[in-house]
């Protein structure tokens, strides 16, 4: 994985965090290439969900280096920091709407602070957004407690696109919803990734996004990247937790 | 026509700008293509405009259409054109109806408020009730914690914040009454002030304002996060796992720091007394003994606990009301605290006509 890789879009070098006496993350290193969708997986608490959040820069890392875009974070300026915030969107595992606003404002909300253009093209906007990720424009007036779980990760992943980021960072976008629903969101990342040429890094434990949607996998044990390549290398992988990942019970059934 | 250079979100209001301007040539021409070719990049809020030109250039004759696509934009731009038009936003119109009807439902609003307080303070009796025939299913633990957090971390802001008003109570005492030579007075005015209302009346106005909202950011919380709901399908009532403890802690804890703020505020007084007016402490102790008597004191105890059930009622019913959003939490806290603090000073009112009728 240390290979220097000149397309990368987020480049990962040695980095660690700690929680207490607990390390999290021991060195790691990891490239996500663009355009690429990036699938990363890894036993339950493995610290998938805090190496998404040591990236966007929520949790603090002991040491290492992050570049996205090859701005270092670290040595980056607050605004140079700003610049780079809106190139990338968000989608959290829970969402994260905010509950007082609708699903227009919320969609609306990056492109209002950060762009002055009229409330028109806002709403055209968010519209076309809402077209997007696969929902109705009657949505727009309601409430984040008026939702569904699905709908939810829609209005989400809307409100992660509102700028038109380049990269996307999902985390477990397909969790909780129903394997057609499911289904239907990794086409939607996958359509969405060649209309708007995006680069996502998707951390998440299913399968079957795994086959449709990536088109790499990184796979995280023991604070380190153990393996990254297509699912063919992780199936032909020797590494035992790999082996029972990708060929146990529920792997046969995804590729039957 | 023809669009060139980079049509991204970055560039938004001076493409929107460049847009309107372009729609200005709408029937000018019998047949018009825009021209993308020159375009160095493509984006929604870009792929968006070029699109809403080409509609507003549209005529029923004629319909404008986009020209030299690179394929790279074609499946952004197929995307685009699915793009309907933006549901408005619905706004109530402000009117004489509209203002009438707000103040119908405010008024309703406070019966509703009130038989919100009674069916909470029937479902505690009944919880309470329950657990007094099963005495086993009573949650000390949980009891201990919200005393210790109602109570014991109390002590030392209302220990203060009523000794400070003692000391108030007393310079002004003095202050006024110095000019008709009634200095010793003031200990009288001390004495039944803090004994019968200001112990128990600020106290309870600071446990309202510290712990009833507590109690509903809380309950509101976990109403928001369905542990309300959760707890309900596993057979446990809400009302005897959560609200009974805090209730019990609230009516335990406000007599015992009204008493220590009672306390406070004559210590308080004293000391100003002696150190400013010169009433020395053994002739604050007699007169003191002489003012007051055993029933200002019962008077002051017997409202507190009276008090912290309203406060406690108040609070659970406001977080129970809580719903999805983080404003609504915040809205039901607020609440919390001034139909709390309401309602505590509407209670003392009722107390002292109650008092003065049975002449204590």
């Amino acid at each position: 994985m240390a290979e220097e890789d000149n397309d990368a879009i987020i480049r990962v070098r040695d980095i660690t965090v700690q929680f207490g006496n607990t390390r999290v993350l021991d060195g790691l290193n990891l490239d996500v290439r663009r355009g690429e969708i990036l699938g990363f997986v890894g036993p339950s608490g493995a610290g998938k969900s805090v190496l998404t959040r040591t990236i966007i820069g929520l949790v603090p890392k002991v040491a290492g280096r992050i570049e996205v875009f090859g701005v270092d974070l670290d040595a980056a300026s607050t605004s140079q920091r700003r610049a780079v915030e809106r190139r990338w969107g968000i989608l959290f595992q829970q969402g994260a709407l905010f509950s007082s606003l609708t699903v227009r404002q919320n969609i609306q909300f990056p492109a209002r602070e950060y762009l002055r253009v009229s409330q028109r093209l806002l709403d055209e906007i968010m519209v076309a957004k809402l077209v997007m990720v696969g929902l109705k424009p009657e949505v727009a007036d309601r409430y984040p407690s008026e939702l569904s779980g699905g709908m939810i990760k829609r209005v989400a992943l809307a409100r992660a696109l509102a700028l038109d980021p380049e990269l996307v960072f999902l985390d477990e976008p397909t969790s909780g919803l129903d394997p057609i629903g499911a289904g239907e969101f990794d086409e939607l990342v996958r359509t969405l990734q060649r209309t708007l040429g995006l680069t996502v890094f998707m951390v998440t434990h299913d399968l079957d996004s795994l086959y449709t949607a990536c088109d790499r996998i990184a796979v995280l044990g023991n604070g380190k990247i153990i393996a990254a390549g297509s699912i063919a290398d992780m199936k032909a992988s020797q590494h035992p937790w790999l082996q029972q990942y990708f060929n146990g019970k529920r792997a046969r059934a995804v590729v039957a | 026509m023809c669009a060139a250079g980079n049509w991204t979100a970055r560039f938004a209001p001076a493409l929107e700008r460049i847009v309107s301007d372009a729609e200005k040539l709408r029937g000018s021409r019998p047949h018009i293509f825009i021209d993308v070719s020159q375009v160095a990049s493509l984006d929604t809020f870009g792929a968006w405009l070029i699109e809403r030109l080409r509609r507003s250039l549209s005529d029923a004759s004629a319909e404008a259409e986009i020209a030299g696509l690179s394929a790279n934009y074609s499946s952004l731009v197929d995307e685009v054109r699915r793009v309907g038009p933006a549901p408005r936003v619905v706004s109530d119109p402000l009117s004489i109806s509209g203002m009438l009807e707000q103040i119908g439902r405010t008024v309703a609003g406070i019966g509703g408020t009130i038989i919100g307080l009674v069916d909470m303070l029937g479902a505690v009796l009944v919880a309470a009730g329950k657990v007094l025939i099963h005495p086993r299913s009573f949650r000390l633990t949980s009891t201990v914690h919200h005393l210790e957090q109602v109570c014991w971390r109390a002590v030392p802001i209302v220990v203060l914040i009523t000794f400070l008003i003692g000391c108030i109570i007393s310079q002004q005492g003095i202050f006024h009454f110095r000019r008709f030579g009634a200095d010793i007075f003031v200990v009288d005015m001390l004495g039944v002030l803090v004994l019968r209302e200001i112990g128990v009346l600020l106290v309870a106005i600071m446990v309202a304002g510290r712990s009833g909202s507590a109690y509903t950011a809380e309950l509101g919380s976990m109403k928001m996060r369905e542990e309300i709901d959760a707890l309900r399908t596993m057979g446990f009532d809400p009302i005897e796992v959560l609200i009974l403890p805090r209730m019990l802690a609230l009516v335990l804890a406000l007599p015992i720091l009204a008493f220590l703020g009672a306390m406070a505020a004559l210590y308080g007084g004293g000391l100003v007394a002696w150190l400013y007016g010169g009433v020395d402490p053994e002739a604050f102790l007699l007169r003191l003994r002489d003012a007051i008597s055993i029933d200002h004191f019962i008077v002051g105890m017997v409202k507190a606990p009276v008090m912290a059930a309203v406060i406690g009622i108040v609070a659970c019913v406001e977080g129970l009301a809580v719903q999805g959003s983080a404003e609504s939490l915040g809205q039901h806290t607020t609440a919390s605290v001034v139909k709390g603090i309401f309602f505590v000073i509407v209670m003392d009112g009722v107390f002292a006509i109650f008092f003065a009728s049975i002449g204590m």
